[in-house]
Formats: structure tokens, C-alpha cells, sequence
């Protein structure tokens, strides 16, 4: 099995300024992964056991509307979290991610992760800080998004 | 007086960009107005309509003027909706544009959302015209659909001509390869030096603001980043005072502004 190395999670901005050892602990669960245009990583209402750092390319999460097919919520890419739904019961995926780009990706097994977070509070506290500001982050985006920035209430000062 | 008076033109090409967009292509009757520059405005009258402020979108051979229109009152649907051959009135070019000779040997990082890539396209015209006076030329893209977005094929010219293009759309079906996000998430993507960049922002007011407060957190110098402001302008030369800002009239002042002069108006509810 390739393993991944504690340079390799120290270059990550959500690792940034970790102790060795505390990386050596997560780069345990972590492996290399690729996935070709079109793999599905997972499906909406499936187990959350896994989750990824985009190293290169592009992921899109996807939601089937019954009616209107499937739509694109959001795309990610280098440096993004893919997942978090493996942080909190019931682990269950709440949309679907599919690879729209040749994706390059560190995999991490979530049950490990939960796993070393539950028998290191100080650990489990600094990542739970790090992943708040990635999910903060991603809110404000949505909320700026919820304004519909090119809609013609936005984009339309003076109708002449 | 003269920059009062509207200069016969004629369409003589026009191309549906989206479902309320159109491009037309204009060549002087007789007398022209002087050449636009990038960033640049005139003020385009539909005779018997009225007269609305619209970018320049773009040149090519002099003396046609090129702008893009969107459909969104009485006048601008009256100028959509002009066919070739028709005549059109144009006052101008008013303004101050995009400043692209200041900006020699930098990186461009263009960055438009919606409409606002017309002012903008003419800059990627000026720049891969004579693409050695500039570094990288990165264009970011922010639309509401993939069926909003302008100009789709000269993106894929673009893309190979060497321009950076990347495009995220609000909203989108399967089967879109692009981004589906706010436009700062591109800019993680941009391979540009931010030190060694200019940034110009064209869209709505609240994209330019989050665009512009996020390159100058990566790095780009607020004197650098320059945005297109847009307010009510009637009479383009600053007589008027409907497009006033603060201490601008945006008519004469802009509606190229930079950054560190637009922050802190952007920022006052009542402007």
C-alpha cells in the first residue's frame, strides 16, 4: 500500500503548522488516490467513512431532484476538504460527489480519523477548529450565492 | 458642445450573445466619435427611445465600435432589438478606461461576472493583440448559468491563445465540467504572481467588492486592483452630477476606479 507522508499533509493548508507527530498520527489513515472524469466518490445516503483533500482537478457535489434530475451544488478543487459528514452521526453522505476533472486526492479512513481524535482531545480540538473554518468559509460563499449575484436585481441598477 | 450631440452610426452586424443579450457591431455614418479605450463608455441613443451608458465591448478593425447590450428597459430593448443597417446614436468615449499601458509587464488577472465581461473583453482583445507587453493573462468568470454566459465561443479562442480562463456558474445541471461557486473560489486557481499583477473587476457591486477584497488578501497591491463602477450616467462629462459617488462623478472620474478609492464608498449604505 502507498503511504503518504507527513510532508505531504504539512503542505495542506488545513494541516498547516501541525506538529510532526500529530500528521504522522493522521497521515497513518491516509492514502494517495486518483480518480478518473465521470468516478462517482460517493452517493447520497451512503456510509460517510472516508473523506479527501483535492490535490489536483475537479470534484462536483450533486443532488438528484426527482423531476429535475441531477444538479451541481457546488465544485471543488485544489487544496478543498471533500466530506464531513463522517464528523457527526449518523455518517451518512447528504449529497453525492462525482469527479468532473482528473482528480488527484489524498483519502482519508474517517473510522480511523474518529478513531485517534477520540483518544486525543488536544488533537481532536485543533482539527475541529481547522474543519469549522473550512465549513464557515463554505457558508459565507453559499449565503453570497443565496443573493444571486447576476440575477437581474443585482446586476440591474437602472432599468432604461 | 459637441460631445453632446449623438454621432450617426449604423449596425452592421449583431450577434445574440444570451436570451437577453446582443452584441452590435457599429461603423460611423460620416463623422465618428475618437477610439475608445478599453474600460470606456459611451452613451448610445435609440432615436426616439432615449440613451443609456454602455461599455465598449470591443473594436476590431477602426473605426467599428463594438458593444454588448442587455435587455433590461425600454431603451436597451429597443437597442437589442436594432437590426443591420439600422442607424443608432453614439456620444463619446467618455471616461476613464482600464489604464492597460500603465499595467505593462504585469500579470492581468481579469476577473467579470455576468454583464461584466463586456468591458473586459476588450481588454483580452488590446492584450492578445500585442500579447509581449503583458505577463500572464488570467480571466475569471462568474456567471448565473452556463446559458448566461457571454461570449462562450471567444472563451475557447482564448483558452487557445494562451489566456487562463476559468468560468463558475450559481447554478448548473450534470453534465457542466466547469465550477459551480462564488468567482473568489477560482482565484486559489490563478497561476499568476500576485506582486507582478494588475487585477480589473467588472460585475455587480457586492462580486467586485468580495473579488477585490480577495486579491488583495493574496497578495495583489490595492493601488493595482481597479474596478467598473456604475451609477446613473446621463450626460458623460460630469455637468450633470446624476452618476455622483462620494467625491466622484463616475461619468468623468471613472468608471474605471481603483481599488483604494472605491473600498471605502463601496462600503456607505446612502452611496
Amino acid at each position: 500500500m502507498i503511504t503518504v507522508g507527513v510532508e505531504q499533509l504539512a503542505g495542506q493548508a488545513v494541516f498547516a503548522e501541525m506538529d510532526a507527530a500529530d500528521l504522522a498520527r493522521l497521515a497513518s489513515a491516509a492514502r494517495p488516490v486518483a480518480f478518473p472524469v465521470g468516478r462517482r466518490l460517493f452517493e447520497e445516503g451512503c456510509a460517510a467513512d472516508r473523506f479527501w483533500i483535492v490535490q489536483d482537478g475537479l470534484v462536483a457535489l450533486d443532488l438528484h431532484l426527482p423531476g429535475r434530475g441531477t444538479l451541481i451544488v457546488e465544485t471543488l478543487g485544489r487544496g478543498a476538504i471533500i466530506g464531513w459528514s463522517w464528523l457527526f452521526p449518523p455518517y451518512r453522505w447528504r449529497f453525492g460527489a462525482v469527479a468532473t476533472r482528473p482528480v488527484q486526492a489524498l483519502e482519508f479512513d474517517a473510522r480511523l480519523v474518529r478513531f485517534i481524535w477520540a483518544r486525543d482531545p488536544r488533537l481532536a480540538h485543533k482539527l475541529t477548529l481547522r474543519f469549522a473554518e473550512v465549513v464557515v468559509d463554505r457558508l459565507q460563499a453559499t449565503r453570497m450565492r443565496l443573493l444571486d449575484l447576476y440575477g437581474d436585481a443585482a446586476e440591474v441598477r437602472w432599468r432604461a | 458642445m459637441a460631445r453632446m450631440r449623438p454621432v450617426p452610426y449604423r449596425v452592421v452586424e449583431r450577434r445574440r450573445e444570451t436570451r437577453d443579450t446582443v452584441t452590435l457591431a457599429l461603423e460611423p455614418v460620416a463623422a465618428r466619435i475618437a477610439e475608445p479605450s478599453p474600460g470606456q463608455f459611451t452613451m448610445m441613443y435609440a432615436w426616439g427611445v432615449g440613451e443609456v451608458p454602455v461599455s465598449v465591448s470591443g473594436g476590431g478593425a477602426k473605426p467599428r465600435v463594438e458593444q454588448t447590450v442587455r435587455a433590461v428597459g425600454a431603451v436597451t430593448r429597443a437597442l437589442c432589438g436594432a437590426r443591420p443597417g439600422e442607424m443608432l446614436g453614439l456620444r463619446g468615449p467618455f471616461g476613464v478606461g482600464w489604464g492597460l499601458d500603465e499595467v505593462q509587464g504585469f500579470d492581468l488577472i481579469l476577473a467579470a461576472g455576468g454583464i461584466g465581461l463586456a468591458p473586459l473583453r476588450s481588454v483580452v482583445l488590446r492584450a492578445l493583440a500585442d500579447p509581449r507587453r503583458y505577463g500572464r493573462i488570467v480571466l475569471l468568470v462568474g456567471a448565473r448559468t452556463p446559458a448566461d454566459l457571454l461570449y462562450p465561443d471567444e472563451l475557447e479562442r482564448w483558452r487557445r491563445c494562451g489566456v487562463h480562463v476559468e468560468v463558475t456558474v450559481d447554478r448548473a445541471a450534470a453534465g457542466w465540467t466547469g465550477h459551480v461557486g462564488l468567482i473568489t473560489s477560482l482565484i486559489d486557481l490563478v497561476d499568476a504572481d500576485p506582486a507582478r499583477a494588475a487585477a480589473f473587476v467588472c460585475g455587480p457591486e457586492i462580486m467586485m467588492r468580495l473579488t477585490a477584497r480577495a486579491l488583495v488578501e493574496r497578495g495583489v497591491p490595492p493601488h493595482r486592483v481597479r474596478l467598473s463602477l456604475e451609477r446613473n450616467m446621463r450626460c458623460g462629462v460630469g455637468w450633470c452630477g446624476h452618476c455622483q459617488l462620494g467625491p466622484l462623478l463616475l461619468c468623468r472620474d471613472g468608471p474605471v476606479v481603483p481599488y483604494e478609492r472605491a473600498e471605502p464608498l463601496m462600503a456607505v449604505k446612502e452611496l
